[in-house]
């Protein structure tokens, strides 16, 4: 049996898609099968980030409505062979993800994939509590900024009570917080909130910070999931989440300004 | 201004502190509403109704609450009759 992960937020542009499309190729790498599968009904995009916007032929809603098979739907990846998208349809009808409809898809992705990353529309909506409804984990994502850290601590709300796991009174989701467009310049200065303060907050299992790259829109505009650049400061915080995830232990990292010099400091700007 | 900077960073308190303590206030807050059982409304409207037909009370005379502690849950319920009970 899969374990079914929803990649959340309630605001939208936190970084949702960046870290599904992240995090399920940090798994694939890994070895395990995985899936990512979009829950944006009608704005699609998870397809550009990852990369495979020209191979979509069938999407969600057409396995739903029995158009196409799943296996038709599901497109593998060109770079890692053990990782899958199932695209979001672009139809107008929200409407279109039945409960029983996305039972049915996960069931069948459950069979034959270790993990299912959803990732979720913003808002708390239909597309979004489907996203959430039948999660083993959320990765709640979060900016360090007063509107998300509110949003996210709504959508815990709604994870505890609107969930499957909620309903038939199982283990509760298994929650995480990723912190994302972390600035540890902005966090010294005393202009952005730090990783404690959003903790002292929401109080969750922290499953990494992302600081604040330029190289997250580099690999969006290449629609290459930033995991894969190695090099970038995000990319290596992404490898941390996926390990963090699968259980290693490890430091937290770029939470600190990199030490400057003397003269570089007073010359800056 | 890259001299300047470098004298005034010594003072880190900024608008994160702000942050926090607005948000930790209105948090706390949502928390309470999302506890709240979903029938208040409900109740309070019946409640008005059954009054109605004996005392003549306003909308804003009822005031229905409900707070949590620990191991119990208070439901309080307010109403403020009328001086003269009339008809």
């Amino acid at each position: 049996m899969a374990r079914i992960i929803v990649i959340t937020s309630g605001k939208g542009g936190v970084g949702k898609t960046t870290t599904s499309a992240a995090l399920a190729m940090g798994l694939a790498q890994k070895g395990h099968r995985t899936a990512v599968v979009d829950f944006d009904v009608g704005l699609r995009n998870l397809d550009l980030i990852m990369g495979c916007e020209r191979r979509v032929v069938y999407d969600f809603v057409n396995v739903i409505n029995n158009e196409a098979t799943l296996n038709q739907a599901l497109i593998r990846d060109r770079r890692c062979d053990t990782l899958f998208v199932l695209p979001a349809s672009q139809t107008r009808d929200k409407q279109a993800l039945t409960k029983e409809g996305v039972g049915k898809v996960l069931d069948e992705l459950s069979h034959t994939f270790d993990y299912v990353v959803c990732d979720s529309p913003a808002g708390i909506e239909h597309g979004a509590t489907m996203a959430m409804y039948y999660a083993d984990d959320a990765v709640v994502v979060t900016n360090p900024e007063v509107s998300s850290v509110r949003d996210s601590d709504r959508m815990l709300g709604i994870l505890a009570s609107k969930s499957r796991r909620a309903e038939t009174n199982a283990e509760p989701i298994c929650e995480y917080l990723l912190l994302t467009r972390y600035s540890p310049e902005r966090v010294a200065k005393g202009e952005m909130l730090s990783v404690d303060d959003v903790q002292e907050i929401l109080s969750l299992n922290l499953l990494g910070v992302i600081p604040e790259s330029k190289s997250v829109l580099n690999a969006s505009n290449a629609g290459v999931p930033v995991i894969l650049d190695t090099e970038s400061g995000a990319g290596q915080a992404y490898g941390d989440v996926v390990a963090r995830y699968l259980g290693e232990q490890l430091p937290y990292r770029f939470l600190d300004v990199e030490k400057k010099g003397f003269f570089s400091r007073l010359f800056r700007g | 201004m890259g001299l300047l900077d470098f004298f005034l960073t010594s003072s880190p308190k900024g608008s994160a502190a702000v942050a926090k303590e607005r948000l930790q206030i209105l948090v706390a807050h949502d928390r309470t509403e999302r506890n709240r059982p979903s029938y208040l409304p409900k109740l309070q409207r019946e409640i008005l109704e059954v009054i109605r037909k004996y005392v003549d009370v306003d909308v804003n005379a009822i005031s229905v609450n409900y707070e949590q502690e620990d191991s119990r849950e208070i439901l309080e319920l307010n109403i403020v009759l009328p001086e003269v009970a009339q008809r």
